[in-house]
């Protein structure tokens, strides 16, 4: 931990080490929540909040928080957010709440969010934490849009509600429904595998045409 | 007071698992030490909770009890207020027996024109439909029976196929049209004419029976009750209700 | 208040609205343990009794202490739900150890199971009594566990035959899901 710089704490979450994508954390809200941009941004907002407050407070009290009991206390000071984000939520944008539904309360048992407070927040000072979970969040949304995108353009034929396509366009209503959302991720993991694949193959074609010359 | 109380039951809580969870580790930290951060810990989220909660509750509140007065307005068109009527051992009370919850009572509502001239009844009710329970409001004339409006309130119906239940004008505007009950459901353009069919969406036979099934059963279990009579609301708790 | 029958209840939970394939939760058990059919069997089998043991808490919670503070919910939900765990891995270390080692980390892992909490947080905003949320909690444990054995199946079947090398993993668990979760739309309208 200690070899990385400020920076590289911040990069790292968002693409090379991306939570949903490349750890597969936090999988059941990018799949339950994705199947409209607008509520993928609403998911993305609120586990933002909770993961920077987390990481924040995590990190300040670190010291306090005695060993044996520091995933009780990460998941209370989790849940102590999430009911915030809840309540805050509910309060100022109640169609986006009812839309969220019960997976506004499993931000709790996101593994995303535990996952750094114990591999990062608990060991690092407040700025680098905050930074980490910034970091991270950002990643969470990328992938989350991604999927939303994906998902409410194909599915409905539109982009936050504004129609793409036309009326003629039938929509592919499995993008919107259960089914739509493993599929997505599974074909934009499948499209990340290739690239990836493409990647170390033009590495080893190089290696190959240096070994020549 | 309640709320303090809370805070200990939850510490009470909080200290239940980590001895159970670590007291075989190295006796390094005593176990009063964990007990008392997690205590510590669990009492500040608790007051948290509770100062945010002071400051939305009353938001929440006013937005929910503002949902439900569209809703009935919308199922009863004129009315200007309504009045929230407790089913208690058969019968239709304004209040509720003493220390009693208000989640346990089913509820009517009743919806008066500016006049204070009864309007109708408005009854949330839910069933399974196609995927989940669809939870709908529907108002009704308490002395012929016909129906006033239907809203659905939620369902997570087929998107582009059961969801034409809310989404299709077609099908929700007959249940505006004053159609007599009990309702039947016919295939879209085979019905007889008669003042109580509803014609059924097209690939959504089923959410469309939901919902007719909904206001069929609805009646059947409000319309005696209402038969018996509307016991006649204070005036002055009238137009308390409506502000709410 | 919810007037539900218990057999619409069973039914929902376990097929119609399959607590993994239509709803995704207990997605990472559903990722981990179903490369083998016996483990995911296990697996399964655990869930729903903790599942079961969640329900009757909750029950009890929602009963008597959570009427007066219902913004406490989410934070008593997952402390007795984490003490819960503590015990089933307790009691199974004790009375198992075969089956203690084959659940490995997913066991204590099961208190961050969304299928759990989500549990929860359904049968209290559903309004379930005693019995229904038992029954929801039988079924949705039964959901679970077919869909972790369908999974389970369909991968050991899988295993010797030529994949392209980008598929492997994830990505192919996914697709699959992703077909099982088109089969289970089958179910719909069941009720």
């Amino acid at each position: 931990m200690r070899t990385t710089t400020p920076s590289q704490d911040f990069i790292r979450g968002i693409w090379d080490e991306n939570p949903v994508l490349v750890q597969m954390l936090g999988l059941c809200p990018a799949l339950a929540v994705t199947n409209s941009v607008k509520n993928a941004l609403a998911m993305s907002a609120a586990t933002f909040f909770v993961i920077c407050c987390s990481s924040v407070l995590v990190s300040s009290c670190k010291r306090f928080i005695p060993n044996e009991v520091r995933i009780s206390a990460y998941i209370l000071v989790i849940a102590t957010f999430v009911t915030l984000a809840d309540m805050l939520l509910q309060a100022y944008a109640p169609v986006q709440h009812k839309e969220l539904g019960a997976f506004m309360a499993l931000i709790v048992v996101n593994c995303m969010i535990l996952g750094r407070q114990e591999a990062f927040a608990s060991k690092n000072n407040p700025f680098r934490s905050l930074l980490d979970a910034v970091g991270t969040g950002i990643g969470f949304t990328i992938a989350l849009l991604m999927m939303g995108g994906f998902r409410e353009i194909l599915g409905t034929g539109a982009f936050l509600e504004y129609s793409l396509f036309g009326p003629n366009f039938e929509p592919w209503v499995i993008m919107v429904l259960p089914a739509g959302g493993f599929l997505t991720l599974g074909f934009i993991l499948l499209a990340m595998g290739y690239a990836e694949h493409r990647k170390k193959a033009n590495e080893i074609v190089n290696e190959q045409v240096k070994t020549a010359l | 007071m309640s709320e303090e109380g809370m805070n200990e039951g939850l510490e009470v809580q909080d200290s239940g698992t980590p001895p159970e969870q670590e007291s075989p580790a190295k006796a390094e930290v005593s176990t009063f030490q964990l007990v008392a951060t997690l205590a510590v810990a669990g009492a500040l989220a608790g007051l948290l909770i509770v100062l945010v909660n002071q400051h939305t509750k009353p938001i929440i509140d006013k937005y929910k009890a503002e949902q439900l007065r569209k809703a009935v307005y919308e199922v009863l068109p004129g009315a200007e207020h309504y009045d929230t009527y407790y089913l208690v051992d058969g019968s239709l009370s304004l209040s509720l027996p003493e220390g009693a919850k208000e989640s346990d009572f089913k509820r009517v509502y009743v919806g008066y024109t500016a006049a204070g001239q009864r309007l109708g009844v408005a009854v949330s009710r839910g069933e399974s439909g196609f995927q989940d329970v669809v939870q709908i409001i529907f108002g009704f004339d308490h002395v012929t029976g016909k129906l006033t409006g239907m809203k659905v309130l939620d369902s997570k119906e087929t998107p582009g196929l059961g969801d034409k239940i809310y989404k299709d004008k077609a099908f929700v505007d007959q249940f505006f049209a004053g159609p007599e009950t009990p309702l039947v459901p016919v295939k879209s353009g085979a019905g007889k004419g008669l003042p109580n069919e509803i014609d059924t969406i097209t690939g959504a036979t089923i959410s469309s029976k939901t919902v007719i099934g909904i206001i069929n059963h609805g009646l059947e279990e409000w319309k005696p009750i209402l038969d018996q009579g509307i016991p006649q609301a204070p005036a002055r708790s009238v137009d308390e209700e409506a502000q709410q | 208040m919810n007037d539900q029958t218990l057999f619409s209840i069973f039914f929902s939970a376990m097929v119609v609205n399959n607590f993994t394939l239509a709803m995704f939760l207990g997605l990472c058990p559903f990722m981990g343990v179903s490369a083998r059919v016996e483990t995911a069997l296990r697996m399964g089998l655990a869930n729903i009794f903790v599942l079961v043991l969640t329900a009757l808490s909750v029950w009890v919670l929602n009963t008597y202490i959570l009427e007066t503070v219902p913004y406490l919910r989410i934070i008593s939900f997952i402390i007795v739900i984490a003490s819960l765990v503590q015990i089933v891995e307790m009691a199974v270390k004790k009375l198992s150890p075969t089956l203690f080692r084959q659940l490995g980390i997913f066991l204590p892992l099961m208190t961050t199971n969304c299928a759990i909490l989500g549990l929860a947080i359904f049968q209290t905003n559903r309004g379930y009594g005693f019995l229904q949320g038992l029954t929801f909690a039988v079924g949705a444990g039964l959901g679970l566990t077919l869909a972790l054995v369908l999974m389970a199946s369909i991968r050991e079947s899988l295993e010797f035959s030529d994949i392209p090398g980008i598929a492997k993993g994830t990505g192919l668990v996914l697709i699959i899901a992703g077909i099982l979760s088109l089969a289970f739309m089958g179910f719909a309208g069941l009720l």
